[in-house]
């Protein structure tokens, strides 16, 4: 994608390895628009069902951040030698537990709870 | 290292680095700023995570349904989607030197953002207004402070932004000045993804509940 655009910034490597191409920019924000409108159409139009609506566009945003990831922030496996990768994969790693588990115990911390009516004098 | 070698006789063999290698300024910023980042990621997921516990909880007050309004939501979403491609450009445009349309971008980049700040202000007056405060329900508790934490980060961004044109105004375009220019594209970019959380778990997901 960027190999030609890149051949002259030897002496900015570092700063310049970041910018990326018109082109790849625009396929970006051209992919961003559409995986925006689409969820924002489903959810005012409210033709499908609740439950498959959110399943789609929780899917489409998985998407987006990935089409973000890579035409907005230019991640690659080999950007500082694989570091920025595995910094984002631990964080990724991080970010499921954190979220999978606070909702999972809290779930199950709700659905357990003795009833407002059974617990004899209520506030 | 001086001591360690000091005291090392010839011959034997040696088993960590003697020598300091070169590191030049800024070579290692950009993996610093990236994990500066991901830290920034793990405050918006475990706030995510809140919202996510809470966000059911409207203590008989408003829901989403009586206080979001999607299509504004979809404006300021464009809005910040348009300021991420002007950034884009302008760093096309330090990539080609030319200075006067980068600070142009730049401006147009601080424009969008504004009007994106702007929006969310307008929206949060309204809610404030309806009766619908942080203090109402745990719902509305962690609504305000998980997008009222991606405002405050889109607003210190716009400083940041603010301060680096004044420094490409008054030093150029300095490796220096590149280096910040590049974080901040980083930054800018990785807000833009957090949006795409917000709006999809929050507002979107908050008007099918």
């Amino acid at each position: 994608m960027s190999s030609d655009v890149h051949a002259h910034a030897d002496a900015h490597h570092s700063a310049d390895d970041h910018a990326g191409t018109r082109q790849g920019q625009l396929i970006g924000f051209g992919l961003s628009v559409v995986l925006t409108a689409i969820p924002f159409l489903l959810v005012m139009n409210g033709s499908l069902d609740k439950q498959v609506t959110a399943l789609i566009i929780m899917a489409f945003a998985a998407v987006q951040v990935v089409v973000h990831m890579i035409f907005f922030l230019h991640m690659n496996t080999k950007a500082e030698g694989g570091w920025t990768m595995m910094a984002l994969i631990f964080t990724i790693i991080m970010v499921v537990i954190a979220l999978s588990g606070s909702l999972w115990v809290m779930h199950h911390l709700t659905t357990n709870m003795m009833p407002v009516h059974e617990m004899g004098s209520t506030p | 290292m001086t001591i360690a070698a000091g005291t090392m006789k010839a011959g034997e063999p040696v088993f960590y680095v003697v020598d300091e290698h070169d590191h030049p300024e800024g070579s290692s910023t950009m993996l610093g700023f990236w994990i500066y980042l991901m830290s920034d990621c793990l405050i918006f997921a475990i706030l995510f995570a809140v919202y996510g516990v809470l966000g059911t909880k409207y203590a008989a007050g408003p829901a989403p349904k009586d206080l979001f309004d999607l299509s504004l939501v979809a404006v300021n979403t464009s809005f910040l989607l348009l300021s991420s491609l002007t950034y884009g450009f302008a760093m096309l445009s330090m990539q080609q030197n030319r200075v006067g349309a980068m600070q142009a971008w730049l401006v147009v980049t601080g424009l969008f953002g504004l009007a994106f700040l702007g929006i969310e202000l307008t929206e949060f007056a309204h809610m404030i207004h309806e009766g619908a405060t942080p203090q109402r329900s745990a719902f509305l508790s962690s609504f305000f402070t998980l997008v009222g934490t991606h405002g405050l980060h889109v607003t210190f961004g716009l400083v940041w932004l603010v301060t680096l044109m004044v420094q490409v105004k008054r030093f150029g375009l300095i490796e220096a000045n590149r280096r910040r220019l590049v974080c901040l594209s980083m930054f800018w970019h990785f807000l833009d993804v957090i949006w795409i959380g917000v709006f999809t778990f929050v507002y979107l997901m908050g008007m099918l509940r």
